[in-house]
């Protein structure tokens, strides 16, 4: 049985459409991205999923429940991390943890061993108030308040943005190791770099899903021939290649500019090219694609 | 369930002690309103100032003079002699009251014979004015009784008015139900839905949708910590009316604090209704200041008497508002001592008023958001 | 001014107390430049710029902004230079030609070339046909270039950018970058504060704050290098561990 099923999810706010048609399943101990920018529709579907929206269209399940008519069963199994710091900032960490345990009718002591790992790291703190807390140790504290009924499924929405570095790749360790005791998360992000960290992904612009695989097999599956160009005229060549004839698509991608062309070229070929037009100092060389290349891709342009 | 409960109220009552806010307006608000009221508000006066223009001069009328001194209410500030200096006193702003005594005035005294005084106020602030002119009045009528009682005239008149329930028109007597009404409505309902709306702001009433918790129990154990704050309030407010500003309490406590605690519970349902309707805590508050704050102070008669207000706003102010009632029973049980009968139609009409927001508020509680 | 630098800082330092928030900084940001300023939150970055842009008096050291001392001069330094917030500072209620018109005003430019930036800033962006549209309806991305421009409608030597990419929709960022390029193509200099550090890939020099001081600067290509990392986000980490 899956941890999640969706099924042709369809939901409306007036005029916009904020989900169009989507469906995925994800399985017990998977851990799913939901990889699009802000505005793709992921908190909709996150709040759809946890039965606080009902959607307009399509039908879906949660820990084998319906996600309409059980939502009492749902609410008893899921774990939810919503996107914005939900937690009570004038509440200390200790009290916080307590108070959502007691809610969920259980204690703190009856599960401490799912949330221990998590939980030492900001224990020396735990009489501080939430409000005070640094972005990566606000995160933890919730990612303990939700798993602190032992839920079958958690939903983590955006849990890293605005964290920083250091907190953000802790995050994803901490997060492989739920998946080995057989939860199943839902994870959203707008960082195209933590797609990789994934078992399975969906890309998703404008409420619709561009794509689903595991991210491996989706850059394995990138065909088009792609370049990393490096000059120190970055803007000067991407005006250049702009309005080449070879050139499917070209954007800046740090310091480097990343090119697809629309035919095979060798990187040697495009550097010559380069050189004979004036960019002396110019290296390219030919590339995997990341996911964010994989997202520019198929991605509708913005506006 | 009952723990869950418990832990919510407990937490409930960090979120207070926690936010120097929510204090202040739950204790700060209602002492230093009831002083201000008591003090600043009152109708009441002490030691106006008094010119006199004594016409007479002569024994009676000084005796007059010194009575009305020796009331404790009026200091005299100066004795005139023309009545082109009447006025000088009001421009200065240092007169309250003129009081013209006529020629003749101990022979026309004793003489039976028709007399006026003349009393002259500042008509500008009416409410002062009127009161100034009505304690004179008393006085003058007390003087003219001691006199003339001593020389025995049987045929002599003498009206009596008397105030009821409050002889001496201490206006303690109207502002402290008054503000125990509003007190309790504000602190209630205000309270409550930027409690409410602060969860939902916060993301956190996301949360507790998502957990098994029943909606109900969501509600109970946010308004409990502030029906037993509220009710506290009440209480704070009927000791300082009844030990600084002396209002009696002639009829039934038990009474009393049951039908505070019913409009407790009527006040507490129109917190939640306006939190159900309130995303953010800007829009309860508003809802809270527009749709509560203003018709109880100005509708319910507790600022401004029934009778002089257009009767539009009479009729509303006697229907919708809350307070109005409840004031009624307040002054009926404190100042009347009257028991459960009497005020059996005001208790029924709060009540009524309690089950419809409550249904209306449960009913608009939603499960999801949206 | 025959300097070549648009912004020269030494030993820039801020006491608040015994607590030292920003400890003797010193750098050089060449005009035409884009120089990343990147650190954690609360490295010191916020203070470190209010110092910058005359809104903090230094307790010790010196800044140059355009050739005016920070400690003495900053009326100056807030005419010559431009600011954007991460929160854009647009009106929303307002159109975009008000925005532009209000802005302009502000910095005491003449009706006549409030006019003339007006159609400058309209064509650059393509925003002529919305023009008369209020700001909240416009999409994020679109708002932010806007916001930008705005941000330079008194031509100032440097701008300030701070924490400007808020959303990370990756279209919209290279978009704005290509504005950014853009600007500095026409030797503007461009000063971005982030913590984003994949953002920091994009600028031609970064400097690198952890508690209170510069501790790398260099070209994000260089940095890479020295740390042995692949990406600023590994510099990065290797710094603050």
């Amino acid at each position: 049985m899956d941890a999640i099923t969706v099924e042709h999810i369809t939901k409306k706010y007036g005029d916009v459409l904020a989900l169009n048609d989507v469906s995925f399943t994800v399985g017990k101990g998977e851990l799913f991205g939901l990889i699009g920018p802000d505005g793709a529709g992921k908190s909709t579907l996150f709040r759809i999923l946890t039965t606080l929206l009902l959607a307009d269209k399509g039908k879906g399940t949660v820990a084998g429940h319906p996600i309409v008519n059980e939502y009492k069963e749902i609410r008893k199994k899921v774990g939810y991390m919503p996107g914005r710091f939900s937690l009570y900032q004038d509440l200390s960490i200790e009290e916080n943890l307590s108070f959502f345990a007691t809610i969920f009718g259980t204690t703190v002591e009856d599960n401490y061993d799912l949330i221990k790992d998590i939980y030492v790291q900001i224990e020396p703190f735990k009489k501080r108030l939430a409000g005070k807390l640094s972005g990566g140790m606000k995160q933890k504290l919730a990612l303990c308040c939700a798993l602190i009924h032992k839920p079958e499924v958690l939903f983590l929405d955006e849990p890293t943005t605005g964290v920083d570095a250091v907190s953000r790749v802790e995050f994803w360790d901490m997060l492989k190791k739920l998946k080995t005791k057989g939860i199943a998360i839902l994870v959203s992000t707008p960082y195209m770099d933590e797609a990789t960290l994934c078992d399975r992904i969906a890309l998703i612009q404008n409420g619709e899903i561009l794509k689903i695989d595991s991210p491996q097999q989706m850059i394995s599956n990138f065909e088009k021939p792609l370049f990393s160009i490096n000059s120190t005229e970055t803007y000067r060549l991407l005006n250049y290649l702009r309005v080449q004839n070879f050139t499917e698509s070209v954007l800046p991608f740090g310091e480097n500019l990343h090119l697809i062309t629309n035919e095979p070229y060798e990187a040697s070929q495009i550097e010559y090219h380069l050189k004979i037009a004036g960019f002396s100092d110019n290296t390219a060389k030919t590339i995997q694609p990341t996911v964010e290349d994989i997202f520019l891709d198929i991605s509708q342009p913005v506006n | 369930m009952f723990k869950i409960f418990k832990a919510f109220v407990k937490k409930e009552l960090y979120h207070i002690i926690r936010d120097k806010r929510t204090l202040i307006i739950l204790f700060g608000i209602p002492i230093v309103q009831v002083l201000l009221f008591g003090y600043a508000v009152s109708t009441e006066f002490k030691d106006a100032s008094i010119d006199v223009l004594d016409y007479a001069k002569d024994e009676t009328s000084i005796q007059l003079i010194q009575h009305i001194q020796s009331s404790g209410h009026f200091t005299l500030n100066k004795v005139l002699t023309s009545e082109a200096d009447i006025e000088s006193g009001f421009k200065e702003g240092n007169v309250a009251l003129v009081m013209v005594i006529p020629k003749d005035f101990s022979s026309d005294f004793y003489g039976n014979n028709p007399l006026t005084i003349q009393l002259i106020a500042d008509g500008s602030d009416p409410n002062k004015a009127n009161t100034l002119v009505q304690y004179t009045t008393r006085l003058i009528q007390s003087f003219q009784k001691n006199k003339l009682q001593q020389i025995e005239n049987p045929f002599l008149i003498t009206v009596e008015d008397r105030m009821l329930y409050n002889p001496q028109l201490i206006s303690a007597y109207n502002f402290i139900p008054g503000t125990i009404a509003f007190i309790l409505l504000i602190i209630s309902a205000m309270l409550t839905s930027l409690a409410i709306t602060r969860e939902k702001e916060l993301g956190t009433m996301e949360i507790l949708l998502v957990s098994p918790l029943p909606p109900l129990l969501i509600i109970l154990g946010k308004v409990t910590p502030y029906a037993l704050l509220s009710f506290i309030d009440a209480i704070l407010v009927l000791i300082i009316g009844h030990f600084v500003f002396k209002v009696p309490l002639l009829g039934s406590l038990i009474l009393l604090l049951l039908c505070c605690l019913l409009y407790v519970i009527l006040a507490l349902s129109l917190g939640i209704f306006i939190s159900t309707k309130a995303k953010t805590q800007q829009q309860a508050m508003l809802t809270s200041m527009m749709g509560l704050m203003l018709p109880t102070m100005i509708l319910s008669g507790f600022i401004f008497p029934f009778s002089s207000m257009p009767q539009v706003l009479q009729v509303i102010g006697s229907i919708v508002v809350p307070a109005t009632y409840f004031i009624e029973i307040l002054k009926a049980v404190m100042l009347r001592g009257v028991g459960f009968q009497s005020v059996v139609i005001e208790i029924a009409i709060l009540l009524g008023m309690t089950i419809v927001l409550l249904a209306l508020a449960l009913k608009n509680f939603k499960i999801r958001l949206e | 001014m025959n300097t070549p630098f648009a912004i020269e800082v030494d030993k820039l330092t801020k006491r608040f107390g015994d607590f030292i928030a920003v400890n003797a900084i010193t750098f050089k940001v060449k005009k035409g430049e884009i120089f990343g300023f990147l650190g954690a939150n609360g490295a010191g970055k916020t203070t470190a710029i209010k110092m910058l842009i005359g809104l903090s008096k230094p307790t010790e050291g010196m800044g140059k902004i355009a050739g005016f001392n920070v400690d003495t001069e900053p009326e100056k330094i807030k005419k010559n230079i431009g600011y954007m917030s991460q929160k854009f500072s647009l009106y929303d209620d307002l159109t975009v030609v008000e925005n532009i018109q209000f802005y302009g005003g502000i910095y005491g430019l003449s009706r006549k070339k409030i006019k003339e930036k007006t159609t400058e800033i309209l064509e650059e962006l393509e925003l002529t046909e919305v023009s008369k549209s209020l700001v909240i309806s416009l999409p994020l991305g679109w708002k932010q270039r806007l916001a930008f421009a705005i941000s330079m409608v008194h031509d100032p030597e440097i701008v300030f950018l701070d924490e400007p990419t808020g959303g990370v929709d990756p279209r919209v960022r290279r978009q704005f970058w290509e504005t950014i390029y853009q600007v500095a193509e026409k030797g503007r200099t461009v000063f971005v504060t982030t913590h984003y550090m994949d953002e920091a890939e994009y600028c031609d020099r970064v400097s690198i704050m952890v508690a209170g001081k510069i501790e790398a600067l260099d070209t994000p290509h260089n940095l890479k290098q020295q740390f042995e990392a692949t990406s600023m986000d590994e510099v990065f980490l290797k710094l603050a561990r």
